[in-house]
């Protein structure tokens, strides 16, 4: 069973023109075989987003890629929740990012996505029997638990969180307004600043976690690269690549490479940490220990 | 669900000598959980062993007092069994409800005891009419624990359109983050509320004294530091000091705690049907006072009194500490 690449949903405030350009060389060049569009963290930013959206699928339909149609993680306001209804009754396949979206795509296959608090088997059958067809986990759990869960769930495809910045949290609160000295409802969307997020350091310059509005991201970047048969063992189908300002085409690349065993571990490593890249890699999670812990090469 | 009735007092326990402090104190109902990683607070010393969870419900239900069970941390992949042995523990105790977060104990509750009350722990981040509505057609929950993000207006438009009964935390330790969405402290420790029932664990902590500071770390970072002399707080990693944009401070949250007690007639006719004090970790003396000034507080504002009045019961415990009414207002946004 070869290993699916998978492009997770952009978390960051991208102008129009950058997710266009994003997205339309992901559709010609990028060897990835699943691509999730659309807003997931905040549901301010999606009348600047919504527009382009159905050129950018399009475009990538056309390139052959599989899109997925990613929802909000935490909606509140009744124009966010219409948006997931509508979402949901696409044809086409959903991320669900909080189970306000559940209801309206009863019995339909979706994708359970990272924010889902996806913990067991137990959990991850009863996501299944309401139509989740594939399962990224939250980003927390290690691969040897996402393995035993994958494998006593054979009904899904599991899909490890293995490239960017790890999402961490989620918050009511707009911590760019508040650094800003704004609030949330007249924010001025002083998010858009910071591309990949805007670092946060300890008082010791430690790079330590990112903002982006409301969420709460790591200041290091993930990068799983666990040779294609550890994750077969492990009954782990596809890997997530969540995009950031560097070239994801290359990582797209370096990543299909790994996991067609073309390239080792630690080339792959090599090769990533020759981008630009918002912070150090990191892979702790994957192991079992702390999110932050610098990648080993495995 | 718009509740008429008198709100009820949900008060934390850490240990039995709690439990009948708080009981004792006019809690209407107190919440606590076994001594592992089955519940949001399994810290060293704390909680119940099933003996003492069984005689603590005895005792409650003699002073006409309820207990709930927190049973709120998320099963383990591979080695779900603890929890669902915690959650038959609770009913053989007589618990009053279970509350839970993880989809694999809400199943396991409502298919093996229907009869026994069932709220959504706000570990399972439930703000929305479509999500509270997933829970009650799944499992039949009785009451949602509200996660610390919806405003007072938010909370009443939320009542009004669901048919649940909603409890909201007026005082304690304050979540700036969505509850039971975040992993910053496994992030940086490799332990976590999801996980293991901790955040910010203890034996991640240090403090390195220098001539000019003293610093606090969490697993190597530093989360704050304080003049020689001034009390140095707790490392909980969102209550931090960073830079940012070149700017240095409290960006997520200032090291404050919650204190909404100004804001119980609002929560009242936003329809809230509980009130949760926060604290499970805190000792008999320090739950005594907090329930017994909310107690007389949650009375008067029964009685119709006004929020001035209600401030002044509540006045004595805004000593030594800063505080927030947090997201109930929208301007904390």
């Amino acid at each position: 069973m070869s290993i699916a690449l998978t492009l997770g949903p952009t978390f960051f405030h991208w102008p129009p023109d950058r997710l266009r350009d994003f997205y339309y060389r992901i559709a010609d060049e990028a060897p990835v075989e699943r691509v999730h569009v659309g807003e997931v963290i905040c549901g301010k930013r999606m009348p600047f987003s919504d527009p382009v959206w159905p050129e950018i699928i399009e475009r990538l339909e056309r390139g052959g890629k599989e899109v997925v149609l990613s929802t909000l993680a935490m909606p509140t306001l009744p124009r966010e929740r219409r948006a997931i209804e509508e979402l949901c009754a696409d044809g086409r396949l959903v991320e669900i990012n909080d189970v306000t979206a559940l209801p309206a795509r009863a019995g339909q296959p979706f994708v359970a996505g990272p924010f889902l608090n996806i913990y067991n088997e137990a959990t991850a059958r009863f996501f299944i029997r309401r139509g989740a067809h594939a399962i990224c986990p939250p980003v927390e759990l290690s691969l040897a638990t996402i393995g035993a869960i994958a494998m006593a769930c054979p009904d899904a495809a599991f899909e490890v969180f293995a490239f960017g910045r790890l999402p961490l949290a989620l918050s009511g609160r707009c911590y760019h307004a508040r650094l800003h000295g704004l609030h949330k409802d007249s924010c001025q969307f002083t998010c858009e600043q910071d591309a990949d997020g805007l670092v946060v350091e300890t008082l010791d310059e430690q790079a330590f976690l990112a903002m982006n509005g409301v969420q709460t991201l790591s200041a290091q970047v993930q990068a799983v690269l666990s040779p294609p048969a550890e994750l077969t063992t492990r009954a782990i189908a596809r890997l997530r690549l969540s995009p950031q300002t560097c070239d994801m085409v290359v990582v797209t690349q370096i990543y299909r490479a790994l996991a067609s065993g073309e390239i080792a571990p630690q080339e792959a490593l090599v090769r990533l940490g020759g981008l630009e890249l918002p912070g150090t890699l990191v892979d702790g999670y994957a192991r079992g220990a702390a999110g932050v812990l610098a990648a080993a090469s495995a | 669900m718009t509740a008429q009735q008198r709100m009820e007092l949900v008060c934390p326990a850490g240990t039995p000598a709690t439990l009948r402090a708080a009981v004792t104190a006019g809690a209407d109902a107190v919440y606590c959980g076994f001594s592992d990683d089955t519940n949001a607070r399994n810290f060293p010393g704390l909680n119940f062993s099933p003996r003492e969870m069984a005689e603590g419900i005895r005792f409650a239900h003699g002073h006409g007092s309820k207990v709930l069970v927190a049973i709120n941390t998320f099963a383990r992949a591979g080695d779900t069994d603890p929890w669902r042995r915690a959650a038959d523990t609770a009913v053989a105790c007589d618990a009053d409800a279970v509350i839970a977060a993880d989809i694999a104990v809400l199943d396991h509750m409502a298919q093996n005891h229907p009869k026994t009350r069932l709220h959504l722990s706000v570990q399972a981040a439930a703000a929305t009419p479509e999500a509270i509505g997933f829970y009650l057609e799944a499992f039949a929950v009785r009451r949602v624990v509200l996660p610390r993000v919806l405003s007072v207006q938010e909370i009443k438009a939320l009542n009004s359109a669901i048919a649940v009964e909603t409890e909201a935390f007026v005082f304690g330790g304050l979540c700036v983050m969505m509850e039971g969405r975040c992993h910053l402290s496994s992030y940086a420790t490799g332990r976590s509320p999801n996980l293991n029932g901790v955040c910010s664990p203890p034996e991640a902590v240090s403090y390195d004294e220098s001539g000019q500071a003293t610093t606090a770390r969490l697993a190597g970072f530093t989360i704050d530091r304080y003049d020689p002399g001034s009390p140095a707080g707790y490392p909980t990693l969102c209550k931090g000091r960073f830079t940012a944009g070149g700017k240095i401070g409290y960006l997520f949250e200032d090291p404050v705690s919650l204190n909404a007690g100004t804001m119980i007639v609002a929560l009242k006719e936003a329809g809230i049907t509980a009130l949760k004090i926060e604290g499970r970790q805190r000792g008999k003396g320090y739950v005594s006072e907090v329930v017994r000034a909310f107690r007389r507080a949650v009375d008067a504002a029964e009685l119709g009194r006004d929020s001035v009045e209600i401030e002044g019961i509540l006045a004595a415990l805004s000593e030594g500490g800063r505080q927030t009414t947090g997201a109930y207002r929208k301007t904390w946004r």
